[in-house]
């Protein structure tokens, strides 16, 4: 889609919501640089969120939506859980179907969009906690990684079952006393990133989103590589404040100490050589583009 | 409650697809499907009933399908396959599971294509979850189903006690009785499916083996024809493809909140997906020319029946004609919509209705005792189940029980 397609007829101008028209005159859609800067200067794709006061995860839907590297033709699919109580109120579309079959929706849509649209790179991100990445639906999660299906797959790790109330999860730290876990999980948080890796992802990622930067960075990132080279993972450790025993305030620094050294959530990547080459190519791209638009924008001030 | 529809000259509205009279990549002519039935020459084949749904795919000008194998139905999924490689599909797979292959169908669906797949007993109870999320998300994917057993211990026999659990997912439920039915209900089946006012999943269903393993003749129209393509933007729904306004749906999502709105909204929706059904009607009754077939319907002997039962109460009928017993018969097209005012017209004279299955619990028959009145007068039954056959004697002699006459024991 171009943003053309999200201009307002003139006779409706007045009628339509004012989010809608912000989203008209001052959206991101279709700067190729647009990142994490621009939320709270531009129009932010998501608005409202119905979240917990103090949720790491509304900050890491904002991370993500702003570092999308063209919103205007990305499709998301989600899954059951806190995260389909934001999807909702996001300005791009976004697929709920059933909890767990995320990657298998995915995988029919790329495809589908792939031959619809030849020409158009269309980006399609899944994006589900941790119940429906691995437990549930671990087994379409791998399937679609098997088969090299070419979208990504981010993973908002909370280490729990958060929006039904705090039950045991496969991700979940070895030890932690949880509902359906009453005497503490009696197994290993399951390695999810070396999974990814093992079963063909050409970029995985695992970070908290404390650092808006590193989001943006893993998300574009893990977009690229899709287009081009094969599936891409991002695991996100949003925790649940709520199910840890934490105040709203406290989620960021619950995410600095877990990625402090021997933290669960030390940034790691796992990347191929063929990713490696693209994102280098395109690191060297985005620096000429850069340079040449200040020296542009220098020769107009001059 | 349905009307009568007249249908002389009855014919489903003319696709208007910007693509229709050009060629396809396979050198086809997207075609309307009224011209493909109604105005083309019929050839006859003799085919296999997976080998007949291989021939229907290559004339619905399908995007995507998506397979995993079960038997009987893996024959068809792998000749799908086959055409997909020489040209026929955009996008084919197989997937990992019924569960993840209607998803993956949902997934194709939502970004666009026109989808089909096949599955058949414990398979269609696998993927079961996603039926009813089709029809609620409305997405006219038709999913072929070649019934067969869904019991333990194991079996892999015909059985169409999975057709009943499809009747209240929101889909579309047609039951085929022969190869020259499972040909046109597939084409046909697309067609009343996409239409606006309806835009909900079908079930294409047959008797598994019975249909899918034997050989009959069928009647087709020439290859080089093929249906106008589907338009996804004909969708009730927005297409997630990002070619439509992305506005942000609600301010509040109407999971989990317990305010009347979010009820209202539940309910009226699904309301909406029953009325959908309903509305396939009009455009089901022009194509399949209603939606039961009647032969002697008048008669105070009556059976009704759908799938190959039917086939076997012809031959009982004849059978008990040379008794001099007089027996009509009303074979059941399409189970959902079910045709309420049609059954209760035909059987306004009946004394005795014989409702023939191939299912532990007579599930047909139940359907019929709950819309028309005296429902005593619904015999369910004779029903075999675990793959058995239904041989034309049994239904003889089980009318001939009823009826309080005499009957010499069968010899099996």
């Amino acid at each position: 889609m171009s943003k053309e397609k999200i201009q307002i007829c003139e006779d409706l101008a007045d009628v339509m919501p004012p989010e809608y028209q912000e989203l008209v005159a001052t959206a991101t859609y279709g700067n190729q640089d647009r990142g994490w800067k621009d939320i709270g200067s531009s129009k932010e794709l998501i608005e409202q969120h119905s979240l917990c006061a103090g949720c790491p995860e509304s900050i890491a839907f904002r991370y993500i939506l702003a570092s999308l590297p063209a919103p205007e033709d990305t499709v998301f699919v989600g899954s059951t859980g806190c995260t389909s109580l934001v999807f909702p109120h996001v300005a791009v579309h976004n697929i709920h179907s059933l909890f767990g079959n995320q990657n298998a929706i995915a995988s029919g849509l790329k495809r589908t969009l792939k031959s619809r649209f030849p020409d158009v790179e269309k980006d399609v991100v899944v994006l589900a906690g941790d119940g429906a990445t691995v437990d549930i639906g671990l087994d379409m999660t791998m399937q679609s990684w098997f088969r090299l299906e070419k979208f990504t797959t981010i993973c908002f790790d909370n280490e729990l079952y958060a929006n039904t109330g705090g039950q045991e999860s496969g991700l979940m730290q070895k030890g932690f006393v949880a509902k359906m876990a009453p005497k503490g999980k009696n197994f290993e948080k399951v390695r999810l990133a070396e999974i990814a890796r093992e079963a063909g992802c050409a970029y995985v990622a695992v970070l908290t989103v404390s650092k808006p930067n590193r989001v943006e960075q893993a998300i574009k990132n893990a977009i690229y590589v899709a287009r081009e080279v094969g599936p891409s993972f991002v695991q996100l450790y949003t925790p649940c404040i709520l199910e840890i025993g934490k105040q709203s305030m406290e989620g960021l620094d619950e995410m600095k100490d877990s990625e402090t050294i021997g933290g669960r959530f030390v940034q790691k990547e796992y990347i191929t050589d063929e990713a490696q080459k693209l994102l280098d190519s395109i690191k060297e791209e985005t620096k000429a583009r850069k340079k040449a638009a200040k020296e542009a924008k220098k020769s107009v001030n001059a | 409650m349905n009307k009568q529809v007249e249908l002389k000259n009855k014919r489903i509205i003319a696709s208007k697809h910007v693509k229709l009279g050009q060629k396809n990549r396979m050198d086809q002519t997207y075609t309307d499907i009224n011209d493909i039935f109604f105005k083309a020459e019929q050839t006859p084949n003799f085919l296999t009933g997976s080998e007949v749904i291989r021939e229907a795919i290559k004339r619905c000008s399908v995007g995507t399908s998506v397979a995993y194998p079960i038997t009987p139905q893996s024959e068809a999924a792998a000749l799908i396959g086959e055409i997909y490689a020489e040209g026929y599909l955009d996008e084919y797979f197989r997937g990992e599971s019924e569960f993840a292959v209607m998803g993956q169908c949902a997934g194709a669906a939502f970004g666009g294509h026109r989808v089909f797949t096949t599955t058949a007993g414990p398979g269609t109870l696998r993927a079961m979850e996603n039926f009813p999320m089709w029809a609620g998300a409305r997405l006219p994917i038709q999913v072929c189903v070649t019934c067969r057993g869904v019991n333990s211990p194991l079996s892999i026999q015909p059985d169409t006690l999975e057709m009943y659990y499809l009747l209240e997912t929101g889909m579309l439920v047609w039951h085929a009785e022969t190869a020259q039915d499972l040909f046109d209900f597939i084409m046909k089946g697309f067609i009343v499916a996409e239409q606006p006012d309806v835009h909900v999943p079908i079930a294409v269903c047959c008797d598994g083996f019975f249909v899918t393993h034997t050989k009959d003749t069928v009647d087709l129209p020439p290859l080089d024809l093929t249906l106008t393509p589907y338009d996804p933007y004909q969708n009730p729904q927005p297409v997630m493809d990002m070619e439509t306004s992305p506005i942000r749906m609600m301010r509040d999502p109407f999971v989990m909140k317990s305010n009347y709105i979010s009820y209202a909204t539940h309910a009226s929706w699904q309301q909406e997906i029953k009325a959908a059904v309903e509305r396939s009607r009009k455009h089901t009754i022009p194509l399949l020319d209603g939606l039961i077939d009647e032969y002697n319907a008048d008669r105070e002997l009556l059976i009704v029946a759908s799938g190959t039962a039917v086939s076997q109460s012809r031959e009982a009928i004849r059978l008990l004609e040379e008794e001099g017993i007089k027996v009509g018969l009303v074979k059941i097209k399409t189970i959902r919509p079910f045709p309420t005012e049609e059954i209760r017209r035909v059987t306004k004279h009946a004394k005795h209705i014989f409702v023939p299955e191939f299912n532990v619990v007579g599930w047909l028959a139940r359907e019929i005792k709950a819309i028309i009145p005296d429902n005593e007068r619904v015999y369910v039954g004779p029903h075999v189940c675990g793959g058995m056959t239904m041989p034309s004697e049994v239904i003889v002699e089980q009318i001939k029980i009823q009826l309080g006459m005499e009957t010499t024991p069968l010899r099996m």
